[in-house]
């Protein structure tokens, strides 16, 4: 059987959530390739074909996918489908956004979020936000999955797979007009190795900046926050992690101010140290919490500030 | 303009789902059972369109077993107009779901789907862009924004990263992301009014979809289970803990 993998890519940067997905793809198969989507992305074709164990790099240009489009995203994918057992997408909220399309053309069943691959058709994935783990099988004639890149190690480096360029689809009733992105120096939320979050507890969104990212940048952390802090609007949406927002796994996070409603609980309860601040002693953060300091943030983390020296 | 919102009746958002002893899946038995979140906030936007002179008339439709009924009416409370309920025993999986929809869209003629992005049972993320590509409709998925003028949507979706605009011609689906509204209350009048409100009860197979499942579920079983570590008395005791004990720092 043949897998292919769509590329988590920015025009500019391949991420490493693609590599991860590659690892998951070769544990179904060993001929794996990798479709790259995007325009003026030749740099990132270029990587993917990089990636240890990718047999070839398709990359599909075009200006809507290169905008992230997913009509013209899925048209492409289904047109390159036909030699392929499998489609496997990272399950980023671009992933998540035309992946079910794909599946709905091939009319195959969907299998979203997986975490272990079983075999090359059972696949475990988390349900009801993470609270019960669901294993299943599927015999459709082409498998379309999203792969949670935080469950698997991410493929290294040293292929040497060739890129092979074709046009990608457009979308005819859908229309790109503007983007607005969260500028920030800091790691990626999904990528980082810590995480800082925040919750309701900081009240605004400048304490939030005030208590939350220079604690951030001292530990050289990616910024999370409870989905009530970004309701509130005190951090914005690309910060939540969470059942429905980002799910992170890094080797440290820590949680100020978040009470640990099941929602959040979903998104970071697969982190390998996890930390909470938190005033409140019964808070269900220490529940999962491999340290706990119950304590005010505004003296906690002043205090943790001068402690890391 | 119609406005079609299908809704999911599934478990409460603040409860904690509990594995069979079995491994048969989740026990729903005697569970608290609501309208899904994300299917709220969808209800709450079809409802502003209608109030802003938008929307003409907004249909409700789920699918699902009898009680799915109570979670039309909420909807119906919230300012619905009618509701469908499509009657199925058996758990639905997606794709029959979008197909199931698309007969009811090819009935209805709605211009606009509004639905949430998410089941919070399935966790699966996936109708509204299956029922897109079903119907070749555009799609704009993960809504935080919506205006609707001059027979297109102009919509603001939560992407990795930040924001992202697009522009779609109706008929479209959209799909609500939490950022979209804060869902209303129904008032005790409105939930009164809404009992009177009409349900017309199908089937899955008036709408000829085969739903019989294409995934077979091997088992349902608990997750990795954490279990609390220590207090910490000060912050520098935690920075010692995590330099030396966890060794992450």
């Amino acid at each position: 059987m043949a897998v292919l993998v769509v590329a988590d890519n920015d025009n500019a940067h391949l991420r490493d959530t693609t590599h991860k997905t590659v690892t998951a793809a070769l544990a179904m198969s060993g001929d794996v390739d990798v479709l790259v989507l995007g325009q003026g992305a030749d740099a990132v074709a270029a990587a993917a074909g990089q990636i240890a164990g990718v047999r070839k790099v398709l990359y599909a240009e075009g200006a809507d996918v290169g905008h992230g489009i997913a009509e013209a995203i899925s048209d492409t994918i289904v047109g390159l489908a036909g030699g392929y057992d499998a489609v496997l997408v990272p399950a980023t909220s671009a992933g998540k956004n035309f992946a079910p399309r794909v599946a709905a053309k091939l009319d195959a069943s969907p299998i979203s979020d997986v975490v272990e691959v079983v075999s090359a058709d059972t696949f475990v994935r988390p349900i009801y936000a993470g609270n019960a783990m669901e294993t299943v099988q599927t015999g459709d004639k082409t498998k379309v999955l999203t792969v949670r890149p935080t469950a698997f190690k991410a493929a290294g480096e040293g292929g040497s797979a060739s890129v092979e360029k074709s046009a990608a689809a457009s979308a005819g009733k859908t229309r790109f007009k503007s983007e607005e992105m969260v500028k920030s120096d800091r790691p990626e939320l999904t990528a980082a190795k810590i995480v800082v979050s925040g919750g309701r507890a900081m009240g605004s969104a400048e304490e939030f900046q005030r208590v939350i990212e220079p604690l951030a940048d001292k530990l050289g952390a990616a910024v999370g926050a409870s989905r009530a802090a970004v309701d509130a609007g005190y951090a914005p949406n690309d910060y939540q992690v969470g059942q429905t927002g980002k799910v992170v796994a890094p080797a440290l996070y820590i949680a100020i101010g978040i009470s640990g409603a099941i929602q959040h609980l979903a998104g970071m309860k697969d982190s390998k140290v996890i930390v909470a601040i938190n005033k409140d002693a019964d808070a269900p953060i220490f529940q999962v919490a491999d340290y706990g300091l119950v304590a005010d943030y505004k003296a906690a983390v002043p205090e943790l500030m001068a402690a890391l020296g | 303009m119609k406005v079609l919102v299908p809704v999911k009746r599934v478990i409460d958002y603040n409860v904690k789902a509990r594995v069979k002893p079995d491994q048969s899946g989740v026990d729903l038995a005697n569970v608290k059972m609501s309208m899904n979140p994300f299917c709220e906030i969808a209800v709450e936007e079809a409802v502003r369109l209608k109030e802003k002179g938008v929307a003409t008339e907004v249909v409700i439709v789920s699918i699902g077993p009898a009680q799915a009924q109570e979670t039309i009416r909420t909807a119906l409370a919230m300012g619905g107009d009618r509701g469908i309920l499509i009657q199925s025993d058996v758990d639905v999986e997606p794709l029959a779901v979008a197909k199931l929809l698309a007969a009811v869209v090819a009935e209805e003629k709605p211009e606009l789907v509004l639905m949430g992005k998410q089941a919070i049972d399935g966790d699966n993320n996936a109708v509204g862009q299956m029922l897109s590509q079903l119907l070749d409709w555009p799609q704009a998925a993960f809504a935080s924004k919506v205006e609707l003028a001059g027979g297109k949507a102009v919509v603001t979706r939560e992407v990795d990263g930040g924001l992202q605009t697009i522009e779609a011609d109706l008929p479209a689906v959209i799909t609500a992301d939490l950022r979209l509204n804060e869902p209303r209350y129904a008032s005790l009048p409105n939930i009164m009014k809404a009992k009177k409100k009409e349900i017309a009860t199908k089937t899955t197979g008036d709408y000829g979809v085969d739903v019989s499942p294409r995934l077979k579920v091997l088992k349902v079983t608990e997750p990795a289970k954490r279990s609390a570590g220590i207090k910490v008395e000060t912050a520098a005791d935690l920075v010692a803990k995590l330099k030396t004990e966890a060794g992450v720092l």
